[in-house]
């Protein structure tokens, strides 16, 4: 993977010189200060030996900073996450059981705040603090891993330390380690996978199947029943998957190739809206007849509509995580290290994937999912198999000069 | 904004005598007086100061600084400094021209269409409700007790495909006839232009409804048996007496409908497609997606100018003598 220097903006030149190290040479780059670190790991008992590759730990040294940690003191926490990604009580919505259990648990008073409806633009509201080295009054935020790789190379996500997270050291899964974004996962943690693949109401197009991103943008019999996502890198990934490119390493001429496609599709009306979570009710009612959706969500909708289908392209689908980050500058990282371990205890795991229905990272959690329903145990879209997992791609993280003028032809796009 | 800013300072100025700190200083010697007079004075000004502060925070610094934001130039990550940098302003009109245009063609539209349905309802309700007036009127404002977005939303379910709506129109081939307008496309509702301007429509009506009623309500009964007493027809009452009479109402609602009909971006969003996208969601887009600040100042400057411009030819040639 040719990796475009601007990536590196921003980051102090060790760290800079680790990043690139562990992106080229992966677990070769080993130091041997990381080796000891993990050994004392092992020895804690940790099931270190049962992963792949494990998560490196600090190894920055003297020049890493460290922000002053108060959760001893201050037994709080404030969680910053998207709306409905979290169990809640069916009795009452007030309580999420898994939460509430970590409170009881650790004695730790969560702030859970459902803040983040967009990468962007959650960006834009904490990046003024951040660059200022201010607190951003969050201590653990939830972001999609190309926004968290910006986060994370601008030096803004504080390390997490292993030690404190026996369990999520021990039980996240091996293909979740080796992340472009964060190599080796010393930053963060996935809160879910997320996969985007094609869905269609079979009601509304007569029975017919939909299953390529060519159907949605040619097919005339879909003319003005389709929808695509405003989420830039899940609709230019997929379409691009479709052209043929991979999206994990485009070109800016790729880019603006497979933009071009869209641009006919949207001229030629073929295309209804670009839309974000809203367009289940249409495809639930048939008003949109095919689209790019997320798969947690037709997993839900196709409780209540068995009408609804998805279809994983041949071409290959989009697959990403939201990762858990701790902003520089907050002040409980413990405690929310505490959190993230305690989601990756399989029970726990399995109890929110089987509220929030998305693709979930923890080992063995799908041997407590059986314990909780059987088909979600089953399906693929939360606990995929290995041919699954094969054909999902990931969209290459992007320097935020390159981003911003994606960002801007895709707006024009989808704004006509 | 200056049709409803004008009547309360003006309210406001002429000193009362009565205000708080007036009646707070009840000296008796001579000196006591002249300052009282001088108190006096000011009092007009006390009184303007929360307005004045309220404009001040809200209006004046935000206006400053998003003046200063549409000429800067720069990167989010390596932030923005001013630049007198005027492309913002013409890369913004050669990237967005359509979205401008279609913003006033369908504000423009859905304010014709409300007063066009607004004027006869508010006619019913001033002079032939009798003791319905009341309860009328509560009804042109109960959508206000639900929000913007769920009653654009719950347009989306009434005007969906396979909806009633859809399904009579398309009997009576009202939608062969709009899609040759350009309206409609593929005989349905949702989707299109049509269905912007009609939820722009919907979402005004009562900015519109509202001071027709208050200006019809306030004309004189007599006037118009003294015009029928004159041998006037119906028709002519209504095109010499209470038309004329009524205007102050027709521009104060179409100043109330234009206006944040031509900034709106939600029932484009929600009731359009691609294709019908106005300038506010291009906007909005910029603020929150491409965080391009400049860009979107720029854009929305280009808009409040714009607005302001039509505006003020508007109110030259309707005169607002009488709104104030």
């Amino acid at each position: 993977m040719d990796l475009d220097p601007e990536l590196y903006e921003g980051l102090p030149d060790p760290v800079r010189k680790a990043w690139e190290r562990s992106l080229t040479s992966g677990r070769a780059a080993m130091s041997r200060r990381r080796l000891l670190r993990l050994g004392s790991l092992a020895a804690g008992g940790a099931a270190l030996a049962a992963c792949g590759i494990p998560p490196a730990a600090g190894s920055g040294g003297g020049t890493e900073r460290r922000d002053p940690d108060h959760s001893k003191k201050e037994r709080v926490l404030n969680f910053a996450n998207w709306p409905l990604y979290i169990d809640v009580d069916d009795k009452n919505k007030k309580k999420r059981p898994t939460l509430n259990r970590f409170e009881k648990q650790s004695g730790v008073k969560v702030k859970y705040v459902e803040d983040i409806n967009d990468n962007n633009e959650f960006y834009g509201k904490i990046k003024p603090q951040l660059a200022a080295g201010q607190d951003t009054g969050r201590d653990l935020i939830c972001l999609s891993d190309w926004m968290a790789g910006r986060i994370i190379r601008q030096g803004w996500a504080q390390r997490l330390d292993p030690a404190h997270m026996p369990h999520a050291v021990a039980n996240l899964e091996d293909r979740f380690r080796t992340a472009a974004h964060d190599p080796g996962r010393q930053f963060s943690y996935p809160w879910a996978g997320t996969a985007c693949v094609v869905a269609y109401n079979k009601k509304a197009t007569g029975g017919k199947k939909v299953t390529s991103v060519s159907q949605l943008l040619e097919d005339d019999f879909l003319k003005g029943r389709v929808s695509m996502l405003t989420e830039m890198t899940d609709t230019m990934g997929l379409a691009m998957l479709d052209t043929g490119i991979d999206p994990q390493k485009f070109t800016a001429r790729d880019f603006d190739r497979t933009l071009a496609r869209l641009q006919k599709a949207v001229d030629a009306k073929q295309l209804r809206r670009f839309s974000g979570n809203d367009y289940l009710d249409e495809l639930n009612s048939g008003d949109i007849a095919a689209c790019l959706a997320w798969a947690g969500d037709i997993v839900q909708l196709r409780i209540d509509n068995p009408d609804v289908e998805f279809a994983l392209p041949e071409s290959g689908y989009l697959f990403g995580t939201d990762d858990l980050l701790v902003p520089a500058k907050a002040r409980h990282r413990a405690n929310a290290e505490a959190m993230i371990d305690f989601y990756y205890q399989p029970r726990e795991a399995a109890e929110l994937a089987a509220w929030v229905n998305y693709i979930c990272p923890v080992t063995g959690a799908k041997a407590e999912m059986e314990k909780i329903d059987k088909d979600l145990a089953e399906d693929t879209l939360i606990f995929p198999d290995a041919e699954t997992i094969a054909r999902g791609r990931n969209f290459r993280p992007m320097s935020t000069g390159e981003h911003a003028r994606f960002e801007n032809k895709f707006a024009k796009l989808i704004g006509a | 904004m200056t049709a409803t800013g004008a009547p309360a300072s003006e309210g406001a100025a002429p000193p009362t005598g009565t205000g708080p700190l007036s009646t707070g200083s009840a000296q008796g010697d001579a000196s006591g007086t002249a300052a009282r007079r001088g108190r006096r004075k000011l009092t007009p000004y006390w009184l303007l100061l929360p307005a004045g502060l309220w404009l001040a925070l809200f209006f004046v610094a935000p206006f400053f600084y998003q003046a200063s934001t549409s000429v800067q130039s720069g990167s989010l990550e390596d932030g923005f400094r001013v630049t007198w940098d005027f492309t913002n302003y013409s890369d913004a009109l050669a990237m967005y021209g359509p979205h401008f245009l279609r913003s006033f063609l369908y504000a423009a539209t859905a304010t014709v269409l409300c007063l066009l349905i607004g004027y006869p309802l508010a006619y019913l309700i001033a002079f032939r409700a009798g003791r319905w007036r009341g309860l009328l009127l509560v009804m042109v404002i109960a959508p206000f007790f639900t929000s913007f977005l769920i009653r654009t939303l719950a347009w989306k379910t009434i005007l969906s495909d396979a909806g009633p709506v859809v399904g009579v129109l398309k009997s009576l081939h009202v939608l062969d006839v709009t899609s040759q307008l350009g309206l409609t496309g593929d005989d349905r509702l949702l989707a299109t232009p049509l269905a912007v301007v009609c939820g722009l429509t919907y979402n005004f009506l009562p900015f519109m409804i509202l001071p027709l009623y208050s200006s019809l309500e306030r004309i004189d009964l007599s006037l118009h048996e003294a015009a029928r007493d004159l041998y006037a027809t119906p028709a002519t009452v209504f095109r010499k007496v209470t038309f004329p009479l009524s205007l102050p109402g027709v521009v104060a609602g179409t100043l109330l409908t234009f206006i944040p009909a031509s900034g709106d971006y939600i029932n484009a969003q929600l009731l359009g497609s691609p294709n019908t996208q106005m300038v506010g969601n291009a906007i909005q887009k910029q603020f929150l997606n491409v965080l391009d600040y400049p860009a979107a100042a720029a854009m929305s400057f280009i808009l409040m100018a714009i607005i302001l411009i039509a505006v003020s030819v508007y109110m030259r040639k309707a005169g607002t003598e009488e709104l104030v």
